[in-house]
């Protein structure tokens, strides 16, 4: 399989993220380091989202405790399946806990883009959608198609969950798009988008 | 974290309607849950053995950079009477690690000191915007029984 090739059938990570981000509402956002992160900016930046640029294997933790404090709200984690790799207990922490408004969605290009493309776990032995299962999440979706990422897109505007998906993106590296790096910034904002002093 | 130092405030956590406790598989999730539970408006508190501040180390750059409240209470492990030599080397370093990371420390000795340690480091924890670490040390919590 090609790794960028117009053959190549898995989906572009920007497109993905558009459509997992088109008509969010009031949902809240968490990216992990660090191609999801340039994803999110890319789509358009929001104070609602809350972008990773370290931290890395905690983005679904802090998804988490985001879910918790915020229960009647839509939250959605996107990040890398080398992120999630480093976080897999987070899954079952995840999987224990139940938050409904908990959405998880791992881009799995299989590959460390940011590190220079070495292949990641999921490139062999490791689906992360059984893992997930495993976890005792049971809506999980393995998508590899722009409609199967529309309907878990609408699936988001529902109140049912927690939801896991794994998106077959391809391995490619988009021009940059990058949003602040200041932390405080962001936490701040994110926090007053919720009307929180 | 589960601890059999931390057991009773456990418990007395799962008890209280006005607290949602969240066990965890590591201890590095906890910093990942903390900083999330506070974008959305909870105050987190973090319970767990010394051992465990080892695996938060990287993640306290998340703390640190987004200037995260954090209280943590660590029951120590590898001090007063330490049956288990294999506790001993992150017991011995659990409070510099925390300094290298900028974390404020206290420490309790004695269950008399422990309320308003605990109170202080709340206070200057959620409102100065800062991570604080109560040491609750072994001769507190009673050395591990091991030999029943």
């Amino acid at each position: 399989m090609s790794a960028s090739g117009t053959n190549d059938p898995r989906l572009d990570r920007r497109a993905a993220m558009q459509t997992l981000l088109a008509g969010r509402g009031d949902m809240l956002v968490v990216t992990g380091l660090g191609s999801t992160t340039w994803d999110a900016a890319g789509t358009g930046d929001d104070p609602r989202n809350f972008y990773l640029w370290g931290a890395m294997g905690a983005a679904a933790m802090i998804g988490l405790g985001l879910a918790i404090a915020q229960p009647e709200r839509r939250v959605l984690v996107v990040t890398g399946d080398g992120e999630m790799l480093m976080g897999l207990g987070s899954l079952a922490t995840i999987g224990v806990q139940h938050p409904p408004n908990l959405a998880v969605a791992v881009f799995d290009n299989a590959r460390y883009a940011e590190t220079g493309m070495q292949a990641s776990h999921t490139d062999t032995a490791v689906m992360l959608t059984a893992v997930a299962r495993g976890c005792g999440i049971e809506a999980v979706f393995d998508i590899a198609d722009e409609q199967a990422l529309q309907d878990f897109a609408g699936r988001l505007k529902g109140t049912a969950g927690p939801l896991f998906a794994r998106v077959a993106i391809r391995a490619d590296e988009p021009p940059r798009v990058l949003p602040s790096r200041d932390g405080v910034f962001l936490k701040n904002r994110f926090r007053g988008a919720l009307g929180i002093d | 974290m589960p601890d059999a130092g931390h057991s009773r405030l456990i418990e007395l956590c799962r008890g209280d309607p006005a607290m949602r406790a969240v066990p965890l598989t590591s201890e590095e999730e906890g910093i990942g849950l903390a900083a999330g539970a506070w974008l959305g408006g909870q105050r987190p508190a973090l319970l767990m053995q010394s051992s465990g501040v080892g695996n938060c180390i990287n993640l306290l750059s998340l703390t640190k950079t987004c200037r995260f409240p954090l209280l943590m209470l660590v029951t120590m492990r590898g001090e007063w009477a330490e049956f288990n030599p294999w506790q001993v080397p992150m017991g011995r370093n659990t409070q510099a690690a925390l300094e290298l990371f900028d974390v404020l420390v206290y420490r309790a000795e004695h269950p008399d000191e422990a309320a308003e340690t605990v109170a202080a480091a709340l206070d200057i924890a959620f409102n100065g915007s800062l991570a604080v670490a109560v040491l609750l040390s072994q001769r507190l919590i009673g050395a591990k029984r091991w030999l029943k």
